[in-house]
């Protein structure tokens, strides 16, 4: 009785929602209401609402069926009710980008937007600029003009938002828009106050003397608008940074103030900007900490969550400044905010000293269970930190960790618990054998083939080297038995690591890997296979050279690359131990199938894999700025990318194989009329300059843009392949082919540019140029070619069983003072830079303390010889002193690699 | 030709580290614009959708955005704690009996700001409904509810933070002017009594259980 009551109860709160189970097509039925005549607005605002409730619920509406309730709904235009227009202007927002024609209101919009009717006017600007492109801007540009600067503080507002909204298409449009911009911020009513900053602020965001000066002088005429304050915080913030100026700096004192502003906001929004800035001391952090302790006992959940994390992210770098809050911050541990406590504890984590640990961990330990993934993920980076901070506590935090990676958690959770194992055990060798056996248990029982890989590659590479890397075989060679064959293949390759470093497992190495000889998987076997045979050998340098540090090139692209090798019955391919790139050698090995000969294969005309790099630094293209771009994921490699492009350019057939791609090099200040980066590739002989260049101004079109290169001592500029036209704003590449000097020591120079072309001025508005231009060129900065362009970086997991391989025969060794040096990671850094080598075996980072240190680099140098380099260097009074010793495989490569640095 | 096969046999495990290496770093400078919101919701006691505006890509798709809204529900339905970092952004929220309020923003966001327009949001709203914060009053309100949601944000950018101003904007019928100041005559003139009735009794209802 009582269910059947409560269903009954249920159906009808369910019948009392009058948008449950809308139908979209019976909606859309309904908006024929709207060509009735008279119109009902009451009734003709209900479908309204409903159509707008549908289109909210995320249902997809065709094309023709929006268009067609699109225009039944401009007959709407004839009411004059409040309600039904305002919803209107919603309507034609939701379905600006589903409907076809939708301009078809703008003249009734820009009615209303000029009309007497002042609560219609704001949203009517709001909905014109989301149907009007840049072609349309033009016939509204003059009455966007009167409507930012409108008495209405509604009209303002929306015209100014709606200009950063079409500044993303129509940048130029709203450039012109910066007086009237001007005149807002200074309006009394505190959102348009705030939205003209942040309007003025994106037009003249690349002009860092412009920001400079709207900084300074809305530091002082005060604001009103918190939030106008708050914008105006983060853009000192960011020029700050961009100066890399410290507290010293005008900007600086300006958010100092706003810790003594009267909104909450601004005070937090100051602490976080102060906490953010990397050149900060413990003192200019001291009265940002203070007004962050007190937001802790706020009891506002908000605030108190702010606070703690940002004191979080304080004890990150300066852990000392936040020992004052420890009092509160233990408070917070019982929050009952999750997120509020966990912040606490890991902060407290970061703070606490020594003692304190056992007592943190503890309580840690009785909430892991109740929080998420995410916040678990922050306890273990604090654990991390503990881990460096107090080595002597490993036993306590490995063991947590190790209870952490036995419990449930996603897959995020587990690799960072792995990857705070793996750093744990890379900085301090006595945390090492406990986290190795914490290692071994995990994968008896990993379910992410990712990381029982990644572990397994850890165990091969750091197993070796412990005093009983017997024990690791065991558990090792259970995955061969127990594992999918990605895991095997893994593993595989680590029992063979310790056949090859060890000598004493040999045998046994060999047993087991025999055993492998009959997977079910090709790879597995392949593997197997290979190993034994080269295990076999008993020759170190094999061992070294195919065990112990191997190549890094995906399985997929080399094996399509061979298959195509195989189908054409090719037999003679030999391959030497270099790191190649999966594209690259595909394109070689294509090239080589194409004209058949005689000769073998050779793996040094492939390029070689790229080392990681940092995130590419893409200029922005005006008017695409202001939002987040998410970052591009591609699967080749930037160097891929170079290599195809200039595959594409006929005249550059025929140099042979792009070996190296330097980093974009400005060759004029941004802000100029003609914008230009250069991008050196490195062939075997020749070089090719790639120069990118941009038109910024809007009334020129360039011809056969080139770049004319004066060439140095030896280098012989082949050719120019000139960029046709160069219109406003689009960028294009022309390119200079040099021949490298014949002398194999003689790499580097210094080349004067100019940059020439024929001009053509144009209209700006409709690109239109004239038929006659004239000759016209512009000076730009050097372009230097050193050492570094004809280096490529390798990682050599185990450098010395390299240096060995290499051998003595082309060793080179010389002494420097580096006078100007004043600390060893200077050196470090320099020599680094100078060399273009990739430091091996984390030799580019010195402990604490110490006076002396040996840097290790290798790579391969142009024309694919081994370049390895021994760096001993000393700190005394005088400077650095450096002991330099160079291997290679070729004479002229130690030669030119060990005078690079003089 | 066993030969040829020598480079294919470290890439597994290599190619799992280096992948790994890349840290997921947080924080960092925030870029100095006016775009702060990346979505405003209303969601029902079972988690179901009401209204909700995405101003940004994060969610490219219903079927994404329903899913987010489904988890962020789940996480926050029970503990009234205000504010959650999930899936890497930053939420606050507001329940009132079966309704329940999220404003979203980037992680690295000012939490006070983003509070801030939850203020605005929840108390627009309730002054819309008359304080009758609730599913039922909500859907019969639902074309204030969506001006007002519109007064506030735009595109992402903050458009209104006051909650007077928002519904002054919105700027409601005659006929809803709170029960209280409405005359009987008033009432009863309205077209339709019933909803008067009701609204009468809903105001009962919740001043009881207040």
């Amino acid at each position: 009785m009582m269910m059947l009551k409560r269903d009954k109860k249920e159906e009808e709160e369910g019948g009392g929602n009058p948008f449950n189970n809308l139908e979209k097509s019976t909606v859309l039925q309904e908006t024929r209401t709207f060509n009735e005549t008279p119109i009902n607005p009451r009734k003709c605002g209900h479908i309204l609402t409903k159509l707008l409730y549908v289109i909210n619920q995320g249902e997809n509406i065709g094309a023709n069926e929006a268009t067609e309730a699109f225009f039944a709904m401009t007959k709407l235009f004839q009411s004059k009710d409040p309600i039904l227009r305002r919803l209107m202007y919603m309507g034609i927002k939701d379905m600006s980008k589903i409907a076809n024609d939708v301009i078809i209101v703008t003249s009734s919009l820009m009615k209303d937007m000029t009309g007497k009717e002042d609560q219609f006017r704001g949203p009517a600007i709001r909905a014109l600029c989301s149907i009007t492109d840049t072609s349309m801007l033009q016939s509204i540009e003059r009455y966007m003009k009167q409507a930012i600067v409108d008495k209405v503080p509604g009209v303002s507002s929306a015209a100014l938002t709606s200009s950063l909204h079409l500044s993303k298409t129509s940048q130029d449009v709203t450039k012109r828009w910066v007086n009237e911009a001007q005149e807002a911020v200074n309006s009394d009513n505190i959102m348009v106050q705030y939205h003209a900053l942040g309007l003025l602020y994106h037009i003249r965001r690349n002009d860092k003397l412009a920001v400079t000066k709207l900084v300074s002088k809305f530091s002082k005429h005060t604001l009103k608008s918190p939030y106008a304050y708050c914008l105006l915080i983060r853009i000192a913030t960011k020029l700050i940074e961009e100066e890399d100026a410290g507290s010293g700096s005008p900007m600086f004192d300006f958010i100092e103030s706003c810790l003594r502003h009267k909104s909450e906001m601004v005070i937090y929004e100051a602490a976080q900007a102060i906490v953010q800035l990397k050149n900060t001391t413990a003192k200019d952090l001291a009265p940002a900490v203070s007004v962050l302790q007190l937001f802790c006992s706020s009891p506002k959940p908000t605030l108190r969550f702010a606070a703690v994390r940002t004191l979080n992210k304080v004890a990150m770098k300066h852990p000392a400044a936040v020992t004052a809050c420890n009092l509160d911050l233990e408070n917070l541990i019982t929050d009952v905010n999750r997120s509020i406590a966990t912040l606490a504890i890991t902060t407290l984590l970061k703070t606490g000293s020594e003692t304190s640990v056992d007592r943190l961990m503890k309580q840690i330990s009785t909430f892991m269970s109740e929080i998420s993934d995410e916040f678990k993920i922050v306890v273990v980076q604090a654990i991390r930190s503990l881990c460096a901070k107090f080595p002597r506590k490993h036993s306590v935090l490995m063991n947590f960790l190790a209870s952490m990676l036995r419990d449930e958690g996603g897959f995020d959770y587990k690799k960072e618990i792995v990857d705070c194992i793996i750093a744990t055990i890379e900085e301090n060798p006595e945390a090492k054998e406990a986290g190795l056996a914490h290692l071994c248990e995990f994968i008896e029982d990993c379910e992410h083939t990712v990381l029982a890989t990644k572990i397994l590659h850890l165990l091969g590479r750091e197993g070796p080297r412990t005093p009983t890397p017997s024990k690791y075989i065991r558990f090792i060679y259970n995955r061969v038995i127990l594992e999918n064959a990605a895991v095997r293949a893994a593993a595989v390759s680590a029992i063979a690591k310790f056949g090859g470093h060890c000598e004493e497992l040999l045998q046994s190495c060999v047993v087991l890997l025999e055993r492998c000889e009959m997977d079910t998987d090709d790879e597995v076997r392949d593997r197997a296979t290979f190993y034994v045979n080269v295990l076999k050998q008993q020759q170190r340098n094999l061992s070294s050279a195919y065990i112990l540090n191997g190549l890094t090139v995906s399985v997929v692209g080399l094996e399509r690359a061979l298959y195509s090798v195989l189908e054409h019955g090719l037999k003679h391919v030999c391959c030497t131990g270099l790191t190649v790139s999966v594209v690259g050698l595909e394109r070689a090995l294509h090239q080589y199938t194409l004209e058949p000969s005689e000769s073998p294969f050779d793996m040094k005309t492939v390029p070689l894999a790229t080392q990681p790099l940092a995130d590419q630094k893409v200029r922005e293209t005006p008017g695409l700025a202001g939002d987040v771009g998410k970052p591009e994921k591609s699967a080749a490699t930037r160097q891929d990318l170079y290599a195809e492009q200039l595959a594409a350019v006929p005249e550059l057939a025929n140099v042979g194989a792009l070996f190296k791609s330097s980093q974009p090099l400005e060759i004029t200040e941004s802000e100029t009329e003609y914008y230009v980066q250069c991008i050196k590739h490195t062939f075997s002989n020749y070089m090719v300059f790639q120069f990118d260049c941009t038109n910024t101004l809007n009334d020129q079109v360039l011809d056969r843009v080139t770049v004319d290169m004066e060439a140095a001592d030896g280098f012989e500029v082949v050719k120019q392949i000139p960029c046709p036209s160069l219109p406003y704003n689009k960028p294009g590449s022309t390119y200079t082919l040099v021949h490298l000097p014949e002398d194999p020591t003689s790499v580097t120079g210094t080349f004067p540019c100019t940059l020439k072309f024929v001009v053509r001025d144009c209209d700006p508005n409709t690109g239109e140029p004239d038929d006659d231009g004239y000759e016209d060129e512009y000076v730009l900065e050097d372009v230097e070619v050193t050492v570094a362009d004809h280096v490529q970086k390798v990682m050599k997991p185990n450098f010395a069983a390299s240096w060995e391989e290499v051998g003595p025969e082309n060793e080179l060794e010389d002494t420097y003072a580096l006078s100007s040096m004043s600390t060893l990671e200077e050196a470090i850094k320099n020599i680094i830079q100078y060399l273009g080598l990739q430091p091996c075996e984390r030799s580019d980072k010195v402990p604490e303390g110490k006076s002396s240190h040996t840097l290790y680099l290798a790579g391969i140098y142009r024309g694919g010889h081994d370049a390895l380099v021994r760096a001993k260097l000393a700190l005394d009074t005088s400077g650095v002193t450096m002991q330099l010793t160079v291997r290679s495989t070729d004479p002229s490569v130690s030669e030119v690699l060990a005078t690079a640095i003089a | 030709m066993s030969i040829v096969f020598l480079p294919i046999l470290f890439i597994h495990s290599m190619r799992a580290y280096n992948h790994v290496k890349i840290a997921n770093m947080d924080g960092g400078i925030l870029e100095p614009s006016l775009y702060s919101l990346k979505a405003l919701a209303i969601l029902d006691n079972d988690g179901n959708r009401l209204l909700a505006k995405y101003y940004d890509d994060t969610f490219p798709t219903a079927k994404e955005q329903k899913a987010f809204e489904k988890n962020l529900f789940n996480k926050t339905h029970r503990a009234n704690a205000e504010i959650i970092m999930f899936e890497g952004m930053t939420c606050v929220y507001k329940s009132n009996v079966d309704l329940f309020f999220y404003v979203v923003g980037s992680s690295n966001e000012n939490e006070l700001i983003l509070a801030s327009v939850l203020n605005c949001f929840y108390d627009s709203i309730s002054q819309i409904l008359r304080k009758n914060v609730e599913k039922r009053a909500l859907l019969d309100n639902m074309d204030a509810v969506f001006l007002a949601t519109d007064e506030i944000c735009d595109g992402g950018i903050i458009l209104e933070a006051d909650p007077n101003a928002v519904v002054q904007k919105v700027a409601v019928r005659n006929d809803d002017i709170p029960l209280g100041e409405q005359t009987v005559a008033q009432a009863l003139g309205n077209l339709n009594p019933e909803k008067v009735l009701q609204s009468a009794k809903e105001q009962i209802k919740w001043s009881l259980l207040k």
